[in-house]
This record gives structure tokens, sequence and C-alpha cells, in this order.
């Protein structure tokens, strides 16, 4: 199509960021899972793409989409970042609807040349093609959690599919999730505090849908159930959740999530415990 | 397809037509829909007396989801009547002879209240005049269109429609975050009438008008399937008709421009 090829011949002065994909499901499908909050912020290296969301200081999501799975990738300087509205990307990499009929594909080449600039995506199906032009914001400076392996105290590795419908479910009268990870049982309980009563979910480290189990003593933590609530976008995405808590209760979730052509990107959600209850000893 | 489009429509009838249409009436200038029918492709009995010989025409006011009701209801039917009655009040009696399983038929009658528009009001309800468009140009699939629109409307509600005569048609909305234009090729254009002013224009010039997008989507969305024909003519900065024909049924659609502040 004459506007995509005139693009390419410009691009390689001008363009400091150059994605291209085939199927663009194979990326905004793990950017929806972190898209909770209407800003993130976009950070690429020549390993490919990281896209965070955050919120109330306290829970940090990020999408990690490796170069590989595009079908070409360009990163002209050491790393490329900026802020942009992930709300108006999102309905831009999905203007040829969110129900695609199956097999038919809508292909993206996304551009960005850098500081200040608006970020181009070039999608076409079927021989129609759109151009977005978004305007990109200064990047604010993004958290860090400082989760380092050496402080883990739990690991856990869990099919999925065990915890969608428990975390679909989960009781949102309650304010509070608490996380109870022990080398004795219940080995892992879910437990909220709701209008109706408390309720348990427990998972044995036995049972068919635990992978792996680490746990060096037990831990008994609370974490806001609003802000990990949005996690259940990845989850549900995902065929795989590696569950970690390290010495000071913080949390971290991460996500397997494989693509239509096999492909295997990550999301994680990070999580500090709930500062206004007290952390209980077991 | 019309009672999604507006809760109240005017059913006009002709010895030789009836039409359906639907008007907005709203001080910046609604759009307006009129749908056309042969009676002749449809019933194989009409009469109709209109109030008088010069003016062979009725004007009925209904609820257009009365009618599509009592239609879905004939949808296997044996046989169906539509007549003009007055019960109390005046009626569109719509009469539908069902066989059941037994092979004995059963009559089910449909009594749609109907309010008969006074003569005075008719020359609002005339068939609007075909634009001179400035350019003319076949639409594409309208799945796509629909939705590109769907997303589209996410942004802004103000849309911008620009075609040309080498076939050529793009959608765009803009705010200032975002700019978002789809372009539609080889789309075709109709042949242009010999005496057609815009024979001067440059093919590759665009011509624009901008729109409501919700006035467009539902006229849109209400098209099942790929109609037989398929045409937007765009008069620039004025408005925007739509004409579009299923088999027998003809569309039209008037969209005026929106006015800018």
């Amino acid at each position: 199509m004459p506007l995509l090829t005139q693009h390419v011949r410009d691009e390689n002065r001008q363009y400091c960021l150059v994605a291209s994909l085939d199927n663009v499901r194979n990326f905004s499908t793990v950017l929806k899972a972190i898209h909770f909050q209407e800003h993130a912020t976009c950070f690429a290296t020549k390993n490919g793409i990281k896209v965070t969301v955050e919120n109330a200081k306290c829970v940090q999501a990020n999408a990690f989409i490796q170069a590989e799975v595009f079908q070409e990738f360009r990163v002209e300087e050491e790393s490329v970042i900026f802020r942009i509205n992930l709300t108006i990307l999102l309905d831009c990499l999905s203007i040829f609807g969110s129900n695609p009929m199956p097999g038919t594909f809508t292909a993206l080449r996304m551009c960005y040349q850098g500081h200040g600039q608006p970020l181009m995506l070039f999608l076409e199906e079927g021989g129609v093609v759109t151009v977005c032009k978004i305007n990109t914001q200064e990047p604010v400076g993004t958290l860090d959690f400082d989760f380092c392996s050496t402080n883990v105290i739990s690991k856990i590795i869990l099919q999925s599919e065990g915890l969608r419908e428990a975390f679909s479910e989960l009781d949102m009268t309650s304010e509070i999730l608490q996380m109870t990870i022990s080398p004795d049982r219940p080995y892992f309980r879910l437990s909220t505090f709701g209008n109706a009563g408390s309720s348990h979910l427990d998972y044995p480290k036995d049972c068919d849908l635990m992978e792996s189990f680490h746990c060096n003593h037990t831990q008994v933590n609370r974490y806001k159930l609003s802000l990990l609530k949005p996690s259940t976008k990845a989850l549900v995405l995902s065929c795989k959740v590696s569950i970690r808590t390290d010495n000071r209760g913080f949390l971290s979730l991460q996500y397997m999530i494989k693509n239509e052509d096999g492909q295997i990107s990550f999301v994680d959600y990070y999580c500090c415990p709930d500062e206004d209850i007290p952390e209980s000893e077991s | 397809m019309i009672a999604k489009l507006a809760r109240t429509c005017t059913l006009r009838i002709s010895p030789e037509k009836l039409n359906f249409i639907l008007w907005d009436r709203q001080p910046s200038g609604g759009a307006s829909t009129w749908c056309e029918l042969e009676q002749e492709n449809f019933f194989s009995e009409f009469q109709m007396e209109g109030v008088s010989a010069e003016n062979n025409v009725i004007y009925l006011e209904l609820t257009s989801e009365n009618l599509s009701r009592a239609l879905k209801t004939a949808q296997n039917a044996r046989t169906l009547k539509i007549k003009l009655t007055n019960k109390h009040f005046p009626c569109l009696t719509v009469s539908i002879e069902l066989l059941s399983v037994s092979n004995s038929s059963r009559i089910v009658t449909h009594d749609i209240p109907i309010k008969v528009i006074p003569r005075k009001l008719w020359k609002d309800l005339q068939e609007p005049s075909v634009p001179d468009a400035d350019v003319s140009i076949y639409l594409p699939v309208l799945k796509t269109m629909k939705s590109v629109l769907e997303k589209m409307k996410n942004i802004s509600n103000h849309l911008v429609i620009e075609a040309n005569l080498n076939g050529e048609l793009n959608l765009k909305v803009e705010t200032e975050l975002v700019c978002v234009t789809t372009h539609f090729r080889d789309l075709g254009n109709p042949p242009l009438a010999s005496d057609d002013a815009s024979l001067d224009r440059d093919p590759a010039e665009m011509v624009a008008v901008l729109v409501d997008i919700r006035k467009l989507l539902p006229f849109l969305a209400g098209q099942q399937v790929n109609p037989t024909k398929a045409l937007c003519n765009v008069v620039a900065g004025r408005m925007v008709h739509l004409d579009v024909l299923h088999e027998d049924v003809s569309l039209q659609c008037f969209i005026p421009a929106l006015a800018l502040a």
C-alpha cells in the first residue's frame, strides 16, 4: 500500500523506534492486561517494550513484549521512553474492531521520532489503512519496588485456570485480600472479610494446579483488594502465574501469556501490603 | 431495521409505493431517513384511496416497534393482510394467517394505533431532493466502516468525511490528544452526469463535510447484510447523503453538516 511504503523510505533517518507486527493483537492483548489507569509509561530498548501502569503509589503493573514478538523491531538509541494515554492507544490498536473475524489479521507499524513527538501508528486490514497520531507526554518516574530474589520468602507457581474463578468471585465488599502462605496447612489461602462474612479459599501444595511450592516460613499479608482486582485481566489471559512475597510483605504476581502464535509475553503486578492494619503474626 | 432507527415514523402510502419517513426534528438540523418500497414487489393485492384524486396519498404516523412486532409474527405466515380501519381509534390492522402443526389455520390480528397526518403537514414530508453532490462515491464494506466508526466515537463525536473522484474516502476524528484517519481506496465513483459541474474538479481533490458520528452510526448499524448498492454523496461543508439499496428496499439518509462554532 502506497502509504506504508512511502513511509518506510523516510523512516531510516527519522525514527528512534520502529516496530512492525503482522497481527496487532499480539501487542494489544498484553496491554489490555494492565489497562487499569488512563496513562502508561512506555520504555523501549533493543530487547523489547515495557509498558508500566501505576496506581496510588501502591500497585504497579508491567507488560513486557520482547523484540522477538515483532516482525521488525528497531530502537536507535540506548532507550526510548515516553508517557502516553493507554485508553486512546488501545482504542487505536483495535480500530478495526475488538472482535475480528477468525482468520483476519490487522497489521501494525509503530513509529516514534523522539522526545516530544507523537507516536505514529499505521494499521492495515484488508487494504484499508488507518493512521493514528497520538501525542506523548513527559515520562514521570516509575516506582521501583526493589523486589529482590534473595529476600523472597515464598514462591508459588500455579496454573492460572485454578485461580481464575476464585479471583472473579472475590467478595468486593471486603476492603482487603489476605494471603496466607505457609509450609504447613493451609499452605496457600486467600481470605476476604466482607459484609456477608469471611470467606477462605485454600490451595493445598499437592493439588494438581500447583506447579511448584516453596515457603521458608509462614506469612500472612493483607493487600487492598481494590488495587489487586485489576490483575484479574492478566490472570484470565495467562496460562501460568507465579506468586512471590518478600520479607517486607511485598507481593509480586507474574503472569505468563501466550499469544496466538504461541509466543510468550509477561505481565507482572507488584503490590505493597496494606499499611492501615498492622500485619498479624500467624 | 426502521424500528431501531426511530421510535416514531411516518408511513406514506401512494398507489405505487410505500415510504417510511424518519425525521429527526432538532434545532441544530437533524438527520432524516427516507425508505422506499415499490408496493408491487411485496403485495399481490393493493388498494388505496387518498384524500382526493390529485392527492392520492395517505400519511400515517405510528410507533415503529408496534409494526415491527406485528411483522415478526408474520415471518412464517401463510398470508398477510394489512388494512386501514377505524376501531374506536384509527388503526392499521395487520391480519396474519398462521398454519399450525395440525394444518388448521388461525388468524392473529394486530391493531396498530396510528395518527392520520393532516394535509397541512404534508409539505414537510416530501421526498427530499437528492442534492447536487460535489463528489459521489461507492461506500466500502459496511462492516469495516461500522467497526471503525464505533471506535472513533470513543475519541470524538465530530467526524470528517472526505471523498474524491478517484474512489478515495477518508474518515477522520481529531482531538488535542490524538488524530485518527482511516483511508479507503479503490471504491469507485458512479459515472458523472454529462452536464455535471464536478467534471471540472481535479479527481484527486478531496471534498469534506463535518458530521456527528451519532447520526451516522445508527443508519449503518441497521444494515445487517451487504447491500446491493451503496452510494455516498458529499456536498462540501453542507451535508452527506447515503443511498443504500437492499434488493427491493431503498434507504436514504440525509445528514446535515455540523455547524462549526
